[in-house]
Order: C-alpha cells, then structure tokens, then sequence
C-alpha cells in the first residue's frame, strides 16, 4: 500500500519558487495497477520520483507499506524513460545487479538471470551489451531486471515512450502478462491515454502546472485484456472519450504556458 | 572487440545476413593487412628518401644518414651504452608515470567527488595546469638534485596533472540516473563507488594514461637533457655537443620506439577493457 497525504513538491531556482505539484492525496492499494496521466510539466514523474525516494517531498509525506520514504525505497523496482542500464555490463551483467548488489549467492544469480531473460524472450542475447542491442531489446533487459529481485511493486515511468507503436503494443501486452500472473503493485507514469485506460486498473488525470489531481476514474474493463484488440471495445471508447475530456483543456492550458 | 558470434548474429539478421557480415570481416582484415603494408612502404621510403639526400643534397653534418645511424645503434648495443642509457631513461619515465598517475588519480578521484573541495581548490589548479611544467625543471634539479630524482619528479609532475583532469572529468562526467537506480536496487555508496562510479570514469582514466606515456617519456628526458650523466636524454645532449648528429638521430629512435611500444600496450588494454563501447 503506498499512502500519499499531501504530499507536494516546490523548486526553488534562483530566488523564483515554482510549484511542480500542489500538495496531492492518494492512495494505492496492494497489487492495483494504477496510471499517472497528465500535459508535461504536471508533476506526474516527480511524484514518482517521490515515491521512489530519488526526489524527497517538500510537503506532506509518502508512505509505503506504512514505512515513511526517506531516501531511495528499496521495496520498489524502479524502471525509467530514458535507458538505465549500465553500459559496460551485458545484458545478463545488467540483470543480475540487483541481486550482486543485495548479495544473493553466485549460483542463485546465474539461474534467476536466464529464467528473467526467458521471460522477457532474449535468453541468445545474455552476453550482449546494451550497444549491441535494439531500443526495445533494451527495454525488455530494463524490465527483466526490474522483476529480477522480485520487488513488490513497480513504478515505471514512462516505460515504453520511445518505442515505436507496435513493439509499444508487444511491451503492454508482455507487462500485463507478468502482472496478471503475480500481481505487483504498479504506478505507471504515462501520456498515453489509450495505454493508461489499456493497462490501469485506476487512471489519475493530472492537471497542468502547477500539477493537482483533477479526476480519478476506475477502468472496470474485464482483464484479461488484449492491448491490440480492447481499443475497438466500446466500453473502452466511452472511457477514452469521457478522460479524454478532462485531459484535453490541460494539455491545451501546459501549451499555452509554454509558448507565453 | 567483442563481436557478435555467427550465430548471434544470425539469429538478428538471418543466414545471408551473418555470411555477409563473416565475408565482410574477412575483407577488413585484408584491409588491415594492406594498411600495415602501406605503413611500412612509407617507412622504408622514408629511409630511402633520406639515404638518398643525405650526402648528395644535404651534409650529413645535419641530417646524419640511415646507415650511419644505424651503425650508431649497433655500437651502442654492442657495448652496452645503450641498454645502460635505455634502463635509466626507462626507470624514470615508469617510476615517474606510476607516481603521477596515482597521485592524479587519487586528487583526481577526491576532488571529482566533493564539490566543495573542487571550488577551493579551482584556481589553484587552473593556475598550476597553465603553467608549462618544463619550466619547473631548474627548480626541481634544485631540490632533487641531478641524479634519478629530478626526472622522475618532472615526469611524475607531469603526468599527474593529465591523469588528474581525466579523472576528474571522469567522476563528474557519471550519469545520475545510474546512481538514482542503483539507490533503489539497494546499493550501499561503496557499492555505487565500485559498481557505477570507477566503470563509469575508467575510460576518462584510461583516456588520461594513455596521452600521458608520451609525457612521461617527455619529462624524463627533458630532465637528462638539462643535467645528468646518464640516460637517452643524456646520450642526445652529449652526441649533440660533439656534432655528433648520428647519435642523436640514433637516440631520438631509441625514443620513438618506446613511445609506439607503450601506446600500443596501452591501446590494447583500452580495446579490451572497453569493449562494451561496441564498433566506433
């Protein structure tokens, strides 16, 4: 359970204070699958940073677990936009260091290593590093290496934004295969409407700076979903249509921010 | 390099795909062999350009010629004045390098990691990095003396400041995204200092002692050069003061011989080390 009460982040940049997100209220329930949605600029990846301990708050408080995060929360498998996977270590090398580093034994490693990579279908490339592999390939050793110490939950932040749209399709329907079967907790940060409503079991709408809650909405879509197949479902268009009307004043509001 | 097996590489682009790649391998190391070729054919023109002139055009008052050099070099070995001269030369440089680098690593490293330290230390070190080091030399031969002391002091000078900016550079230069990760896998900072920071920083090290070989070399010799009784530099300066220009051309190759063995020693250490940077 991850417990945010007013939990709000100011910056302080050279004598001028900006709001990135207006003290927020929620809460995450054990094995829920919850999406983060919002314009740029609204907070969403900072309070992921908050919750994962890399950011601390400057209002309010995080909890996880009833523990207070103070520092990097270990009880979560953090998994980024950008690539994060060391590059002088191979893709193998990469998906053991969660467990080199919470010194699990050799022999431990070794076989935990090629059952992640199976699940994630690179078991050929476990000697290559990450230059020698393909963004999505990358993508697949990231998250094989966020479930390799079998963390509770997930926070993933923008996982699959520089994907192109089907291997981004092939990496939701992989996601929800692995949750469905062992129901972590996941925050997920997104600006992908129809991957939020397509994954989430809870989607938060954010508004522009500086970043509120505007809407939660609950997605009782039936699961097993199919990414390729649940867009085309009218229930999903109906819930499309109605967030989208939240979303889209705050994306035009963050533009015009931005351009003034 | 750590290149894909046939296999592998089969799997990612198909049979035809990897052939092409194995033949394409095999044309490289043809073109390899071609450019070491050509490498050589330079050389011995070189030579031969050099042989040609020297006597006909220019006196070899001045540019010596390749076989009285050679002869030079002969003699040398022959009697031992060359191997006793090259260990000499050859001590200092190494003893100098392995100070400095350690020495350059070690600031480097502590200064990398504190910002504070950085900021007091900042002018200091700027002022120090202009300075041209040669210009330290009567002052070191002063407090050194003229025996092995004050050429490795000058050659440990400076190959410091060069292993200490890489290094420096090297620290600053780790992504944070890498330490916000491994914080949250768990990693203790002696954990991150081993598993991030020191991978991370080692291709600026390595960076920062493969140019300064040369400067070792460089510091060593400029320290014979000015006072000693001993060493390469020392057999220069002396061929020199009798006219003697075979003897200095034969101790300016001894020189560049050592510079290109050690490069490539180190070159070959990069390569294996750093092959996870893939084909450049």
């Amino acid at each position: 359970m991850i417990r945010i009460k007013a939990a709000g982040k100011t910056f302080r940049t050279g004598g001028r204070i900006t709001v990135a997100l207006s003290p927020v209220d929620l809460e995450i329930g054990n094995g829920e699958f919850v999406s983060l949605i919002g314009p740029s600029g609204c907070g969403k990846s900072t309070l992921l940073n908050m919750i994962a301990g890399i950011v601390p708050v400057s209002a309010g408080a995080i909890e996880h677990d009833a523990r207070p995060i103070a520092g990097p929360n270990t009880q979560a498998g953090y998994m980024t936009q950008q690539d994060s996977l060391l590059p002088w270590r191979t893709a193998s090398e990469n998906i053991a260091l969660p467990l080199v580093i919470r010194g699990v034994p050799k022999s431990a490693i070794v076989a935990r290593v090629s059952q992640m990579l199976a699940l994630v279908g690179l078991h050929n490339f476990g000697g290559h590093y990450p230059a020698e592999l393909s963004g999505g390939m990358r993508k697949r050793v990231a998250l094989a290496q966020c479930l390799a110490y079998n963390p509770g939950t997930l926070l993933l932040d923008e996982p699959f934004g520089a994907l192109d749209a089907q291997l981004k399709l092939l990496m939701q329907a992989e996601l929800m295969r692995i949750w469905e079967s062992d129901r972590k907790t996941i925050v997920f940060v997104t600006h992908d409407l129809t991957e939020a409503i397509t994954l989430s079991d809870r989607v938060v709408v954010f508004s522009s700076r500086p970043g509120r809650i505007k809407e939660i909405r609950r997605i009782d879509l039936p699961r097993p979903r199919d990414p390729l197949k649940i867009q085309f479902d009218a229930g999903f268009r109906e819930l499309h249509q109605s967030l989208w009307d939240a979303l889209a004043p705050e994306i035009e509001l963050a533009r015009n921010e931005a351009l003034a | 390099m750590n290149l894909p097996t046939k296999e592998a590489a089969g799997a990612l682009i198909g049979p035809e795909g990897a052939e092409a790649l194995a033949a394409g391998r095999a044309g490289d190391a043809h073109f390899g062999l071609a450019i070491r070729a050509g490498q050589v054919g330079i050389g011995a023109l070189l030579l031969l350009v050099w042989h040609v002139v020297s006597g006909r055009w220019i006196d070899p008052f001045f540019i010596s010629s390749p076989d009285a050099v050679a002869i030079k070099l002969w003699t040398w070995t022959a009697d031992g004045t060359l191997w006793n001269a090259f260990t000499y030369t050859f001590k200092a440089m190494m003893l100098g390098f392995v100070i400095g680098s350690l020495a350059g690593f070690a600031t480097g490293f502590v200064l990398g990691r504190s910002d504070l330290l950085a900021r007091l230390f900042d002018p200091y070190i700027t002022a120090l990095y202009c300075m041209p080091k040669i210009a330290l030399a009567p002052l070191l031969i002063l407090w050194f003396g003229i025996g092995i002391e004050s050429k490795v002091a000058m050659s440990a000078l400076i190959v410091f400041f060069l292993v200490f900016l890489n290094t420096f550079s090297g620290v600053r230069d780790v992504n944070p995204l890498y330490l916000h990760v491994t914080g949250i896998m768990g990693a203790s900072s002696l954990q991150q200092l081993r598993l991030v920071i020191f991978p991370s920083a080692a291709a600026w090290v390595l960076t920062g002692l493969k140019v300064s070989v040369p400067y070792a070399l460089i510091g060593a010799v400029v320290g014979e050069l000015i006072s000693s009784n001993r060493g390469i530099g020392f057999l220069i300066g002396q061929a020199s003061g009798l006219f003697d220009t075979a003897g200095v051309f034969a101790g300016l190759a001894v020189l560049a011989a050592t510079g290109i063995i050690l490069n490539a020693g180190l070159k070959k250490l990069e390569t294996r080390l750093l092959r996870w940077r893939g084909q450049r």
